[in-house]
């Protein structure tokens, strides 16, 4: 043996929770389960890209809707030839034309009665003469009535023949298109987000089952202070998601170097559309990264305290239905926030906690100033401090069913050494 | 166990300290009394035994010396420390429930377990292929804690307890599925932790153990320790029985005998009287007993337990309905 005398105190709190993070995080990587875990998300991307492309194939197939024409023949003629002349120029901006019924002349016809019986793919139908339109439709597509004046110009010979060459200059963006499309880029990153959070922060839930199954708890709790047995598992599934977000990353973009990830799935996934947000890319990943280890280890702390509940397996599964419903509401409000910028709603989302993660990703994605995000890190540094400080307290207090006295300072603080008195 | 346990101070082995003092531990578990003002004195070096039947309080006891549960009432002081937990480097624990990961080899195992007290992990591996070899498991080192006996892995984790080199070792009924040869190693390694100056403290319901290793117990019966001293002091407190056997069924040497004296066959037995052996044999002889054999059995430990530990439980029922109150 050493013969080296150990020192007597207890390993510190984050010394202990090193110890367990580390068991933790070698044994699940070094796990055939770990496999799975990060195979996970292949199902879901699989399935979407499937859903997707399906999806676009059943849009694809189905018939544009069309205005059908009611005229006299020879005013169909003239409409059907302005339309063929008009939309070249004008392209998805033209409604398609077709016959309807030619009509004898002073023969009436009934419009109406046409789109209410639903036949065929009408999406109007357009009577009179091309000097008198009559266009029947309904509320969504009363902006055909331009396009159709237009034709009705040309057929009716009223409308200039010749149209100068107009030439384009192509800009990359506008305060238009960057707006749009910086919401764009908040929504993804809010979308991505709530699915890591949602594949990895349920995890932690059934991370003390183990331990209570196989009674290893107890060696835990006589060696460290409970707190670090939280701090650890939190810490080790923090860890080994963002080696299965490193993973994923690497595979993803490894897929779009060598293939072109935009011709997968048949196009249904297209990343490379998407515009380059406020803070700039680098910026956006580095923030996406804090924030996910935020909103990790807020809803882990809560998910472990939860699942200390459990104790087994079938009861984690029934505590991870309110959990999961839990989440998806947060989600929804911040992603009802990222329309309402500068508003109460965002406000609230982004100093609510659990919903300031992606709240503040989404301001990532459409504002520049690094300021916002400084602030918000802090905030959520410090309720990140109290939810893992309370977790850890019902942690104890459900696990060891002997919980802390809660009183300040106390489950913290070192030994007194013993005052002299009888039998010493 | 062949490795040592390191160095320990001077004093840490003065006699007169005690490794482990408790006062009054009271300890209730929504609203029933578990511990019922638990008092006891574990000196540095000893071999102590902690006995009760089963649901006595003898785990929750050691739990609350170990600081894994604090008492509702009373204190505890460990290696001088009220609060266990701050010393836990020098505090080995077995449990009652066994517990190791599955997925865990066996050095691993032992190594993490030193590691929660403090011992550097490359050492504790170290440390435990030594241990495993030591203990004849070395076999059985790379093997994962799931491909072993349910008694092998018992002994990994009694020696995940020990890789720390504890001065105060904690067992929780540690014999308690071993077999006879193992519970023989057990016992060697027990005697062997104290020969090299550490505190041994154990609870047990087979009294033979305990009569065989410990120089103290105390007996938890209900809750409360009805006694706690030395095992010679325990078996003092039953007189020794006397077995005569006599040539003469009857006589003036009849009258020498107490009035508890029962025949059995062919020989008397009765307690020893206060007044000692001579002058007993002195009215036997001088009463023409005719005295064939004379031998005086001094009370087992086991007969103390029951003689204590009943009484003990007469008066728990007495106070139940108060106690559950």
């Amino acid at each position: 043996m050493s013969g080296r005398p150990m020192r007597d105190e207890r390993l510190s709190l984050i010394q202990a929770a090193f110890v367990i993070a580390r068991r933790d995080f070698v044994a699940i990587l070094f796990s055939r389960a770990f496999i799975f875990f990060l195979l996970g998300p292949l199902f879901p991307i699989a399935v979407g890209a499937i859903a997707g492309g399906i999806g676009q194939q059943v849009e694809n197939a189905a018939a544009a809707p069309q205005i059908g024409l009611a005229m006299q023949a020879r005013d169909i003629d003239r409409m059907l030839a302005a339309h063929a002349s008009l939309a070249p120029r004008m392209g998805q901006a033209l409604p398609d034309m077709a016959v309807l019924e030619r009509l004898a002349p002073g023969q009436a016809f009934d419009a109406a009665s046409v789109l209410e019986r639903r036949e065929g793919n009408w999406g109007g139908v357009l009577t009179g003469t091309p000097a008198a339109p009559v266009l029947t439709v309904t509320g969504e597509r009363t902006w055909w009535a331009g396009p159709v004046a237009l034709v009705a110009a040309v057929a009716d010979r009223t409308a200039p023949t010749a149209y100068p060459e107009v030439k384009t200059q192509t800009v990359a963006t506008s305060g238009a298109s960057d707006t749009r499309g910086r919401m764009r880029t908040a929504q993804v990153g809010q979308v991505i987000l709530f699915l890591l959070m949602m594949l990895l922060a349920g995890m932690v839930l059934s991370n003390l089952v183990e331990e209570k199954a196989n009674k290893i708890i107890e060696i835990l709790a006589a060696a460290i202070p409970m707190d670090a047995v939280f701090l650890g598992k939190l810490f080790a599934m923090l860890a080994v998601s963002l080696v299965g977000i490193a993973v994923w990353a690497t595979a993803i973009g490894g897929v779009m170097g060598l293939h072109g990830f935009e011709r997968l799935f048949g196009g249904a996934i297209s990343l490379g559309g998407l515009p380059e947000p406020g803070v700039g890319w680098p910026m956006f990943f580095l923030l996406a990264i804090v924030y996910f280890a935020m909103g990790y280890l807020l809803l882990g702390s809560v998910f472990l305290a939860i699942g200390s509940l459990a104790t087994t397996v079938r009861e984690v599964q029934t505590l991870s239905m309110p959990v999961t419903m839990a989440q998806v509401f947060v989600f929804l409000f911040a992603t009802l926030a990222v329309s309402d910028r500068g508003g109460w709603l965002e406000w609230s989302a982004m100093a609510f906690p659990f919903s300031s993660p992606y709240a503040m990703l989404a301001r990532a994605a459409q504002e520049s100033a690094l300021w916002p995000h400084a602030v918000a890190v802090l905030w959520q540094l410090v309720w990140v401090a109290m939810s893992i400080r309370f977790g850890a307290a019902l942690f104890r207090k459900r696990v060891m069913k002997s919980g802390p006295r809660l009183k300040p300072g106390r489950r913290f603080a070192r030994s007194a050494p013993r005052p002299p008195g009888p039998g010493a | 166990m062949s490795e040592g346990l390191g160095e320990r101070t001077a004093a840490d082995n003065a006699g007169k300290q005690l490794a482990i003092e408790a006062r009054g531990l009271v300890k209730r578990f929504e609203g029933t009394l578990a511990v019922d003002g638990v008092d006891l004195a574990v000196p540095y070096g000893a071999i102590y035994g902690v006995l009760g039947p089963n649901g006595a309080g003898k785990t929750t006891t050691l739990r609350m010396l170990l600081g894994i549960i604090d008492p509702d009432e009373g204190e505890r002081w460990v290696l001088g420390h009220s609060n266990p937990q701050a010393i836990a480097r020098a505090i080995g624990y077995l449990p009652e429930e066994r517990g190791l990961y599955p997925s865990m080899k066996a050095y691993e195992a032992i190594a993490f377990m030193g590691a929660l007290r403090g011992l550097p992990l490359a050492e504790g591996r170290r440390r435990a292929r030594a241990l495993l070899e030591a203990n004849d498991l070395g076999y059985a080192a790379e093997r994962q804690i799931r491909q072993l006996s349910k008694g092998m892995a018992q002994q990994v984790q009694l020696l995940g307890t020990l890789v720390h080199e504890p001065r105060l070792v904690i067992l929780d009924e540690p014999f308690a599925g071993l077999d006879a040869i193992n519970q023989g190693k057990l016992e060697r390694l027990i005697r062997d932790l104290a020969a090299q100056g550490a505190t041994v403290i154990f609870s047990t319901h087979v009294i033979a153990h305990a009569e065989r290793l410990c120089d103290s117990v105390a007996i938890i019966a209900g809750g409360k320790v009805p006694y706690a001293g030395s095992v010679d002091a325990a078996r003092d407190r039953i007189p020794a029985q006397v077995r005569l056997e006599t040539r003469h069924a009857d006589g003036p040497w009849r009258a020498a005998l107490p009035a508890q004296a029962r025949r059995e066959g062919a020989f008397w037995h009765f307690p020893l009287p206060e007044s000692g052996v001579e002058p007993l044999l002195r009215a036997l002889i001088e009463g023409d007993a005719g005295i064939q054999s004379l031998s005086i059995e001094r009370a087992g430990l086991h007969d103390a337990f029951v003689a204590i530990a009943g009484e003990a439980a007469a008066r728990a029922l007495e106070t139940a309905p108060e106690a559950a109150r």
